[in-house]
């Protein structure tokens, strides 16, 4: 029994994207890899089949997004903004980052709601931090400020101790 | 010599005093704290109340559940900003009289959470009697807020002029 059974290695590797390549070349900036950690820079458009391929597909099956980061380039960086979603696959032990970068003036996403029910709350963390938003969420509202918060706090421009 | 001396022959039960020392002598010996910790320097709170500092010397070792119950709140850690508005409400909520104490850093100036997220002084949101330094204050610092609070019930007028009218 022993060698039918392939022994995994707990420590979770990042995943081959060749596949993701392939099939959605139009819909991909490029696919980066340092350190062992691969990303994909993805675009906007069609970034929802995208991720719905990722978590469907047997070889890749990313049925978890463990979290969803911001990044501010900075007030004079265009695009300014990118949005990283690490995905990880429970049946694979294999992780992926989609990396996707917005314009401050149109710092729009598509919501990942309709895929991965938990990007509830990370968006809404993201949409809180950052200021940016996510076209089709459920219930787009600040979740870690208080209602009447003013500025979205991790953004460069954003002085240290608030307005 | 005095009233005093004449009632104490006839009534020997009976001990003459200003009415503003006894209900501050009262007042002073049961400081019953509201059960409200928010951060580390709340571990420090409790530890005021065990066996080896045993706060209970003074009368402050009554923590209540009900802020109705509560004569004074201790402000134990970080206040951040949606937390200020239950704390004032916990504040309102505690009968007359009653005091705060600002125990550490953090709930006196913001400490090293000097960010977005936290009130700079808790004295933004509710008056405070004694801040206490200290990252956490050990115990012994939040008996001397207590004693020194203590001193300050000493020193209160109970009726004024105003209450008499």
């Amino acid at each position: 029994m022993a060698d039918e059974t392939e022994i995994k290695s707990s420590t979770p590797r990042y995943a081959d994207a060749s596949l993701v390549q392939a099939r959605f070349a139009g819909n991909i900036e490029e696919i980066t890899e340092a350190l062992g950690e691969v990303t994909v820079v993805a675009k906007r458009e069609g970034l929802v089949e995208l991720m719905t391929f990722l978590r469907d597909e047997p070889s890749l099956r990313f049925n978890y997004l463990s979290d969803i980061g911001g990044l501010d380039l900075g007030e004079f960086a265009t695009p300014r903004f990118a949005v990283a979603y690490q995905l990880y696959s429970i049946e694979h032990n294999h992780r992926l980052r989609v990396k996707v970068f917005v314009e401050e003036d149109d710092a729009v996403l598509p919501t990942m709601w309709g895929v991965w029910k938990t990007s509830n709350w990370l968006e809404r963390e993201i949409f809180d931090m950052f200021g940016v938003s996510f076209d089709g969420h459920p219930d787009l509202r600040r979740i870690l400020m208080p209602a009447d918060y003013e500025g979205h706090p991790l953004r460069k421009d954003f002085p240290i101790k608030g307005y | 010599m005095g009233l005093e001396t004449k009632i104490g022959e006839v009534l020997p039960d009976v001990l003459t005093t200003r009415l503003d020392s006894l209900v501050n002598w009262a007042r002073k010996s049961s400081i019953w704290p509201a059960t409200f910790g928010l951060a580390c320097c709340a571990i420090e709170m409790m530890a005021m109340t065990d066996a080896r500092n045993d706060v209970a010397r003074f009368g402050a070792e009554v923590f209540r559940a009900s802020p109705r119950q509560a004569d004074v709140m201790i402000v134990a850690g970080r206040v951040s900003i949606k937390m200020a508005p239950v704390l004032r409400r916990i504040y309102d909520q505690m009968p007359e009289p009653k005091w705060v104490i600002s125990m550490g850093v953090c709930a006196s100036a913001g400490g090293v959470f000097n960010n977005y997220a936290i009130v700079q002084g808790v004295d933004k949101v509710v008056p405070v009697d004694v801040f206490v330094p200290g990252c956490p204050p050990r115990p012994e610092g939040l008996i001397w807020a207590i004693m020194k609070l203590q001193e300050k019930i000493e020193r209160e007028k109970v009726f004024t002029e105003e209450s008499a009218a």
